[in-house]
């Protein structure tokens, strides 16, 4: 038997412009956690996925058992014996739990050449896996109907009844409520009893503290090292995965903050359960940041500022004006600009160039006889912006979907800037963006504080907050549970207790 | 990046064009009279009115729809132009005894009845969400009813001679039809890219959230989409009825489907976000040439129909792998 369950051994795998994975290794030991840990951008999910066979990598082996493998594509990677347990992996909500426990091996009755779905056998076999794990849902009953956790342990039941001896968890826990974190662990540890090898992302260092035996990690597509989890503290891990003084990487503040741009006062959602009176105001050249856990809903209320989504009540104010926000344009006029947080989902067109991508928001301003697009302004613009945030590429006829992370969230940027808002809205500017490319957004980020413009910042990195913030508004469950005002007082600590006040 | 010619890329990116091009060659060649400039203008002017169905389509496809309204609305404009242009002295006049209206009035008729009814359509598309194929399915049949009621589902003739010169009339030897057809190809490129609403409707058709995120008004831009492809579709019918000198409810009937057809040849991506006038054009143009060459090379009217189902499937084959992502 060799030693360990699973290998990768010089991984490597790029994207256009980006280096995501670079001569990448991996060792697992049968019967335990290992943690994944790095920042967002370091390349554990691209590993992952390049394990899992969704993407192909460009170098590298894989051993499972101590024997060389090849996986083609995730179908493969279940057939030899990995599993997947994503948060967003609920494959079809509208069909029962059994029904996605045997999707593509459905139990069947043979009659000839007709093959009729054994509803019976599937069912009991679904109730059998699923009290394997202490689980007591009803197999007709739709997936759709559990909560996030139940789907995942659904989705546990289903890797353990494929008989997988390696389960990847990326990030499972981020949308789980502390019972449901126990119960999954309770899950995971009778699953390292029975010998199943297990790999385990999360930011959460106590869970990491917790459930893991080995720590990996992994910094900006490189593989760091390996060690046991009880010999590391906390700090070494953070100091280990950021991998330099955070002071380098944030720029100096020196924008002068003047009077108050935005107002906004007692703004609730109309969803009971999200954003609930929430105050709050940003001056010019201020960059004020917003802090809190997933689910905190401070996109949601972002979101709902900038007309995307529907208030109840509440009065925005601009330079002290009421404003009426019902969509998007109207917030433009106003004078803001947001950056979603989505960048796939709501913020570049892929199929587009770099130029469109960024006249998207000014085709509208730019008209000869009031309707013919001024093709030269509009170029000016775009190449202007281009060499002023040093977006990469060829050309401004590019493909969008052809830049990095980093570019595209650039050109992103480069269409708010436009448009010349007077308040900018990012949120989770540096997502998925490597370090180099956050670096210059923060840059740009002081730069424009420096213009006068007034800047809020959703994020939930820690050090990205506290680095960048003049002032932290800190939100928990739809309500703003505190404010910080001293640079001195930001703490992760502080935060933190804020953060987690309902 | 390496950007050497490579025989095999380049034949698989422009297959549907080779292949239409040693077609035609081969057909010329084996067969009289092919290539003669009449034969080609009467390709041509075969050409106008599907094309102009074609533009009309492709603004809906680009933003990621269809319309399959668009041959009952060919039918429905074709009826209404014929009953307006009716010689006085015709023993079936529909309205007997009212003068026939000018040609160009008429146009402007029902290029604005039928891009009212495109409107509707895209207003169920735009603000009830309703998708594109069942609101335009929907059109199709109140249109083919309303165009049933109006003419009695009798079919139309006597057109005046002011109406059928659209289709014998010529400038500079070329039917008037082409003409209008090049028009209209160049107004549909101006919009497409020289305005704003052109770049909203690839937008929409790209990322329909990111695009009313910035700011496009997007609900609005699909009610112009579809009011336009109507009034386009209009546009065809009345060329259509000039050019057979009849009309019935049945004119034009499926010709939507030749459109969509046309437009994914092309290059129209029908998820969306991709195409351009060139697209329409040369859909068009491969589905008309090689409906000619075919019939020059003899081959049964029906079996023709399965050789231009299997042009379909393997040309758009072919598109489709310049957009699968590769891994």
């Amino acid at each position: 038997m060799a030693e360990y369950k699973l290998e990768l051994k010089g991984v490597s795998k790029s994207f256009p412009g980006v280096k995501a994975l670079d001569n990448v290794q991996l060792s697992l030991r049968p019967g335990s956690v290992l943690a994944l840990m790095g920042e967002n951008g370091a390349g554990k999910s691209t590993l992952m996925k390049c394990l899992f066979g969704i993407y192909h990598m460009d170098a590298g082996e894989i051993y499972i058992d101590g024997e060389k493998v090849e996986i083609k594509d995730p179908d493969d990677a279940m057939e030899k014996g990995i599993a997947m347990v994503h948060q967003e992996l609920q494959p079809v909500p509208a069909r029962s739990i059994a029904e996605n426990m045997y999707l593509g091996r459905f139990p069947v009755h043979k009659y000839g050449p007709l093959q009729v779905i054994d509803h019976k056998t599937m069912n009991e076999e679904t109730k059998r896996w699923l009290a394997q794990l202490g689980l007591d849902f009803d197999p007709t009953a739709l997936l759709g109907t559990l909560s996030i956790g139940q789907m995942q342990c659904v989705e546990i039941a289903k890797a353990v009844s494929h008989n997988a001896k390696v389960i990847i968890f990326d990030e499972p826990t981020s949308s789980l409520s502390d019972k449901e974190v126990e119960f999954l662990f309770k899950i995971m540890n009778q699953l390292r009893d029975e010998g199943v090898a297990m790999i385990y992302i999360s930011h959460k260092m106590d869970e990491i503290k917790r459930i893991a035996d080995d720590v990996q990690i992994m910094r900006d597509g490189q593989y760091i090292g390996t060690w046991p989890a009880k010999e590391l503290s906390i700090d070494e891990i953070i100091t280990k995965m950021v991998g330099r003084e955070m002071t380098q990487i944030y720029p100096e503040h020196h924008h002068e903050i003047g009077d108050v741009i935005l107002d906004c006062e007692d703004i609730c959602s109309i969803h009971s359960r999200s954003f609930q009176h929430v105050s709050f105001h940003v001056k010019k050249g201020e960059i004020v940041g917003f802090g809190g856990l997933v689910g905190a809903q401070r996109t949601e209320l972002m979101e709902g500022i900038f007309g995307i989504r529907n208030l109840s009540s509440g009065t925005i104010k601009v330079n002290g004006q009421q404003v009426t926000i019902k969509q998007p344009k109207d917030a433009m006029k106003a004078g803001l600009g947001m950056i979603t947080e989505d960048r796939r989902g709501t913020g570049i067109v892929g199929c587009l160039s770099i130029k469109d991508n960024v006249g998207i928001t000014i085709y509208n301003k730019h008209l000869k006889a009031g309707f013919v697009l001024d093709h030269p302004t509009i170029n000016k613009i775009v190449d202007d912006s281009i060499q002023q945030l040093s977006i990469k590429t060829p050309s401004m006829q590019t493909h969008i979907s052809t830049l990095s992370g980093g570019n595209q969230q650039k050109v992103i940027v480069a269409r708010w800037l436009a448009n010349d808002p007077d308040i900018l809205i990012m949120d989770e500017p540096t997502r998925g963006i490597d370090i180099g490319a956050k670096h210059e957004i923060y840059e740009i980020m002081e730069n424009l504080a420096q213009q006068g413009k007034a800047i809020i910042m959703i994020s939930s990195e820690m050090p990205e907050l506290i680095g960048m913030s003049d002032r932290i508004y800190v939100m928990s469950e739809g309500k703003l549970t505190g404010e910080i005002t001293d640079r001195n007082d930001m703490t992760q600590e502080k935060i933190m207790s804020y953060a987690a006040q309902y | 990046m390496k950007k050497d010619f490579n025989l095999k890329d380049f034949l698989i990116n422009n297959g549907v064009i080779v292949v239409m091009i040693i077609l035609v060659l081969y057909t010329g060649f084996t067969s009289n009279n092919f290539f003669t400039v009449k034969n080609f203008l009467n390709i041509a002017a075969n050409m106008s009115y599907r094309l102009v169905i074609a533009l009309g389509i492709a603004g809906c496809v680009i933003t990621g729809g269809c319309d399959l309204s668009g041959g009952r609305m060919v039918g429905f404009a074709a009826c209404i132009s014929g009953t307006l242009l009716q010689n006085l002295d015709y023993s079936q006049k529909f309205f007997p005894g009212v003068e026939p209206l000018n040609p160009f009035l008429v146009i402007l008729i029902v290029m604005v009845i039928c891009g009212l009814f495109g409107a509707i359509t895209g207003a169920f598309v735009a603000y009830l969400h309703v998708p594109p194929f069942i609101a335009t399915l929907g059109m199709m049949d109140i249109i083919y009813g309303l165009g049933l009621i109006y003419t009695g589902a009798t079919p139309l003739g006597g057109f005046t001679r002011a109406y059928t010169t659209f289709s014998t009339g010529k400038f500079l030897g070329i039917s008037y039809l082409i003409w209008i057809a090049i028009i209209v190809m160049a107004i549909t490129w101006f919009i497409f890219n020289m305005t704003r609403h052109g770049k909203y409707m690839y937008a929409i058709g790209g990322n329909a959230q990111a695009a009313e995120v910035a700011g496009v008004p997007v609900n609005k831009t699909l009610v112009i989409i579809y009011a336009k492809a109507s009034a386009y579709f209009a546009l065809a019918g009345f060329m259509l009825g000039a050019k057979a000198g009849g009309s019935s409810v049945n004119t034009g009937l499926s010709y939507e489907m030749e459109g969509i057809a046309a437009c994914a040849l092309g290059g129209v991506s029908v998820t969306g976000g991709r195409g351009k006038v060139s697209s329409a054009l040369i859909g068009v143009a491969v589905l008309e040439l090689l409906k000619a060459a075919l019939q020059y090379l003899g081959v049964d009217q029906n079996a023709q129909y399965i050789a231009i189902g299997i042009v379909i499937l393997i040309a758009i084959t072919l598109d489709i792998r310049k957009y699968v992502q590769k891994k």
